[in-house]
């Protein structure tokens, strides 16, 4: 597959103030991150909140300005030029909110907030803003009428498929999924990821699918990133990932991920993450890490390839392969 | 329409709409309506300090007018001065507040900075200081509340625009890349509307009853104009035989100041965009 | 078999609103035997938050429950009132950054709990709690006393407010998606705590939720609901890998871990105000008959304690429907 967005050594800094009267140090949300995502596949990203999975969305979709590190969209570099401008190289790049019902002003009838997509876009023309959302409209499964609604009068998957209206009304290459699936109900989290799929194939778009719902990552994507506190420690096929999974925070996520059969085994992950403020020396995994060795205390893992498409941050992923593991990650892959 | 509608099924903020209506009714018909209109002006010695009757329902003054045409054509300079007042100020106010709410900077702290200071100035005493160095008069007193009011409208412009500025929808369209002129006209002014006429209402209601002090005190209408605080004032000395003198011009005040407080605050509730629905 | 703790038969709940009476329950029955855990699992709007209010007695002021019976330890809280109960059935809410108030002390708030419904003096009180805090796992139980909400983490307040529902020493718990708003690694915490309590205290769990994982993880019976009404119920290991009603077979195959495909379910809840006739899942229903739309469906024992509210559940589903 051909190579459409690349991501190298990415650091976002966020919080940074340069007052008058206050300086304010910036907190690394994002804090070197590699990823390379192919044309017409589905990358996962995936991490506990607050490990920087939006703000590294944010970042690659040029509204939240990076302060080191090169993106790369269809073979041209678009970083390393001020907010507005870089948002403009990528306009190819389209983001969908988690809560796409308060991504619209909600004053607006939502044929208006679609339309305006347009016209900002340049498609002024009535007649023409008209035919292309009644095609969007039907591609997402909405009725027109719905286009004389307030966006409150949606339910929770109207929403969603209003998002998706609305962005795809642009003509993007790559879509960002931010939670495309929180907080719905079963039936209608199938038939929107159903629509995902179709959509992916009617208009060749890729995706960028931003969750902590392992099941539906799993089912869905093809890649998966493991995010901890704005580092990527884990990357590779989602078939390998889930049959095996190295890196001992991407085994104890996976662990905790509840799933139909019950059983809840494999490490379990205490407390919380550390705060961003405070990030630990060395492994910033190590003060939770089940298998931390003294070197991981102060020697920073490298982001090294393990197999052919799979690269992990650990000292000792070898190591951590137990007994009590393998054999279940092999009874997922069955399942 | 919505809003209407929903403002209907508040009883307290329906009296609050019927007050205000009926009071731009009467402003606007006074010559026609009161019975002497020529007694904005004019004093007839002969007839002054009469009780309430027939011919003079809410009694004469010391000058011998009839005190409910002066109620009836005071209404008109009071809705005149709250309008105008509410109106400078809302254009001194509110692109102060939408400009320093969406811009984060130096030049956001300084305006936001200087309407506190305008906000601590006590509005009677500047406008008592700018009657001593201007003319005393009506004139002096509407600048002196403008200029003590816009504040007001600075800071709600600036609270609505920093939370709609975080809110998901500005992103959103910062999103499909929308730029800050659209934002900011087409989607945040619109959506802080609601706050600013909420605290329009209620302002005129306060110009209105500040006026009505200013007045009082001397340094707001001066005689003859027909204005309700300037009766109460006048009426001072004829107390406590001439009962009616203060007390029809103070109840017009009083029922008018509630009527705008009544209909903001019914505003406040109705000003909801989930009361917004399409018609199916 | 023991009487059951918590023993719900033929409850209905109704609603008055603008659009008319909603009958959001209509003749729910289950019960919770002590020391059992009970999940209530369903789709938005299929009633579990009405039923979970109507145990603990904090059904909106327009709700009427026209019939029924809600027996906790014997005692029908309908007819005796539910001040009966107090303290005595503890409440875990569903988001923990919502529930409580951020200016007073975490543990004055629950202290407070604890003057109204636990016999003892304050002092009692704090070194109950304390032991509590330790039962929950909360970190530095004697200085988690004096800390405000905001110093604790989303999976700390859960914590604390699990704390807080065990404070009065109740016999059954009732959680409202207690995990929902929290990350995997801390729901699995949350998950594995609520289970070593319910064993260790002999408690009752009452647990409604719309995840079928959690489920599965934590509850040892099911109740599946359908716009307000019972459609299946069983051991969550039955219900789970062999579902027999036609509605919970679709729903479980739009689930990630199952689909082959995935397709969803044709149409959508109906409006409480609008139930159809009949069997309520009738026109969603791909083996529906011309009789669920008259009949109200009866409930079948499929196999021991498996209960299927649908005489057609041996019918095979078409094979779109499941693919």
């Amino acid at each position: 597959m051909r190579e459409i967005l690349r991501v190298t050594g990415l650091e976002v800094e966020l919080g940074k103030r340069r007052g008058l009267f206050r300086h304010k140090p910036g907190v690394r949300a994002v804090d070197g991150v590699d990823l390379v995502v192919h044309e017409g596949g589905i990358l996962g990203i995936v991490g506990e909140s607050g490990c920087g999975k939006t703000t590294l969305a944010r970042t690659v979709l040029g509204l939240q300005c990076e302060s080191e590190g090169r993106i790369e969209f269809s073979g041209h570099v678009v970083s390393g030029v001020p907010a507005r401008q870089a948002r403009r190289m990528r306009r190819a790049i389209q983001y969908v909110h988690q809560d796409p019902g308060a991504a619209l002003d909600p004053w607006w009838r939502l044929g208006a907030s679609l339309a305006e997509g347009l016209a900002i876009h340049g498609v002024t023309d009535r007649a023409e803003q008209k035919a292309r959302i009644a095609e969007i409209m039907q591609a997402v499964g909405l009725d027109m009428a719905m286009t004389e609604r307030y966006p409150h009068e949606l339910s929770g998957g109207q929403q969603r498929r209003m998002g998706l209206a609305r962005i795809l009304l642009l003509r993007p290459k790559i879509v960002i999924l931010d939670e495309p699936t929180a907080g719905l109900d079963l039936s209608v989290q199938a038939s929107v990821l159903r629509l995902l799929y179709d959509l992916r194939d009617r208009f060749g778009l890729t995706y960028i699918f931003i969750s902590h719902d392992l099941s539906v990552v799993r089912r869905v994507c093809d890649r998966i990133a493991v995010m901890y506190l704005g580092k990527v420690v884990e990357e590779g096929n989602a078939s390998d990932i889930f049959a095996a999974p190295r890196h001992p925070y991407t085994r104890a996520l996976i662990a905790a991920a509840p799933h139909l059969d019950g059983v809840q085994e494999g490490p379990m992950l205490r407390g919380d993450p550390p705060s961003l403020r405070n990030v630990p020396s060395g492994c910033r995994f190590h003060p939770r890490c089940p298998i931390a060795q003294p070197r991981c205390t102060s020697e920073e893992p490298s982001f090294d390839s393990i197999s052919e498409n799979q690269r992990v941050a650990c000292h000792y992923w070898q190591e951590g392969i137990s007994e009590k593991q393998k054999p279940e990650g092999q009874a997922h892959a069955t399942l | 329409m919505m809003v209407l509608r929903v403002l209907l099924r508040d009883p307290v903020a329906t009296l609050g709409l019927f007050i205000v209506l009926f009071a731009i009714f009467v402003a606007i018909f006074a010559n026609w309506l009161a019975p002497y209109p020529n007694d904005a002006f004019e004093s007839h010695l002969l007839q002054r300090l009469k009780p309430p009757s027939v011919e003079f329902p809410f009694g004469t003054d010391n000058l011998g007018r009839d005190i409910f045409s002066r109620v009836i054509l005071g209404t008109r300079n009071a809705l005149l001065v709250a309008v105008a007042v509410i109106t400078a100020a809302m254009l001194i106010g509110v692109p102060i507040g939408l400009f320093a709410g969406w811009r984060e900077g130096w030049l956001s702290e300084i305006l936001m900075r200087t309407t506190d200071v305008f906000l601590a100035v006590p509005q009677l005493i500047l406008a008592l200081a700018l009657g001593q160095l201007l003319a005393p008069g009506i004139g002096a007193a509407m600048l002196a509340l403008a200029l003590t009011y816009w504040p007001f409208f600075a800071r709600t412009v600036f609270a609505e625009t920093r939370r709609l500025r975080g809110s998901l929808f500005v992103d959103a369209l910062a999103g499909i890349g929308a730029s800050p002129l659209r934002i900011l006209f087409l989607h945040v002014l619109p959506n802080a509307a609601p706050a600013v006429l909420v605290r329009a209402t209620i302002g005129m209601g306060f110009t209105i009853l500040t006026a009505a002090i200013l007045g009082f005190l001397g340094v707001g209408a001066t005689p003859p104009s027909p204005d309700w605080g300037l009766a109460v004032s006048e009426a001072r000395q004829h107390l406590p035989e001439a009962w009616w003198f203060p007390t029809f011009p103070g109840l017009a005040i009083l029922v008018l100041v509630l009527g705008f407080n009544l209909l903001g605050d019914g505003l406040r509730d109705a000003a909801d965009p989930k009361i917004r629905r399409s018609k199916r | 078999m023991t009487s059951p703790l918590l023993s719900i038969q033929d409850l209905s709940v109704h609603i008055r609103g603008d659009a008319g009476i909603a009958r959001i329950l209509d003749g729910i029955t289950l019960s919770v035997p002590p020391g059992v855990t009970m999940g209530v699992v369903g789709e938005s709007g299929c009633g579990k938050s009405t039923l979970l209010r109507a145990v603990l007695g904090i059904l909106p002021r327009n709700a009427s429950i026209p019939h029924g019976k809600l027996e906790f330890k014997g005692k029908d809280l309908i007819k005796v009132n539910w001040a009966a109960a107090r303290g005595r059935i503890g409440f875990v809410p569903q988001d923990p950054y919502l529930s409580l108030n951020p200016v007073f002390r975490a543990g004055d708030q629950i202290l407070e709990i604890m003057r109204k419904h636990a016999p003892g003096t304050r002092k009692d009180h704090a070194s109950t709690l304390i032991d509590l805090f330790r039962a929950v796992q909360l970190p530095d139980p004697e200085a988690a006393l004096a800390k405000y909400p905001h110093q604790f983490s989303g999976g700390q307040r859960q914590r604390l407010l699990i704390a807080a529902a065990l404070a009065c020493a109740p016999d059954l718990l009732v959680a409202d998606e207690p995990t929902t708003a929290l990350d995997v690694t801390t729901q699995r915490e949350i998950l594995a705590l609520l289970r070593g309590l319910v064993s260790d205290k002999g408690l009752s769990l009452l647990f409604v939720t719309h995840d079928f994982g959690v489920l599965a993880a934590l509850c040892d019976r099911v109740t599946v609901l359908y716009a307000g009404r019972v459609v299946e119920s069983g051991l969550t290991s039955d219900v789970l890998r062999n579902p027999q009603h036609p509605y919970t077979r679709l729903l479980l195959a739009c689930h990630p871990d199952r689909a082959v495909n995935l397709l969803g379910i044709p149409g959508t809840v109906p409006a409480a105000t609008q139930q159809p006739e009949g069997c309520r899942f009738h026109p969603r229903c791909p083996i529906a008959r011309a009789a669920c739309s008259k009949e109200v469906p009866p409930v079948t024992e499929f196999a021991n304690s498996h209960l299927v509210a649908c005489p057609w559940y041996a019918d095979e589903l078409p094979e779109q429907a499941l693919a």
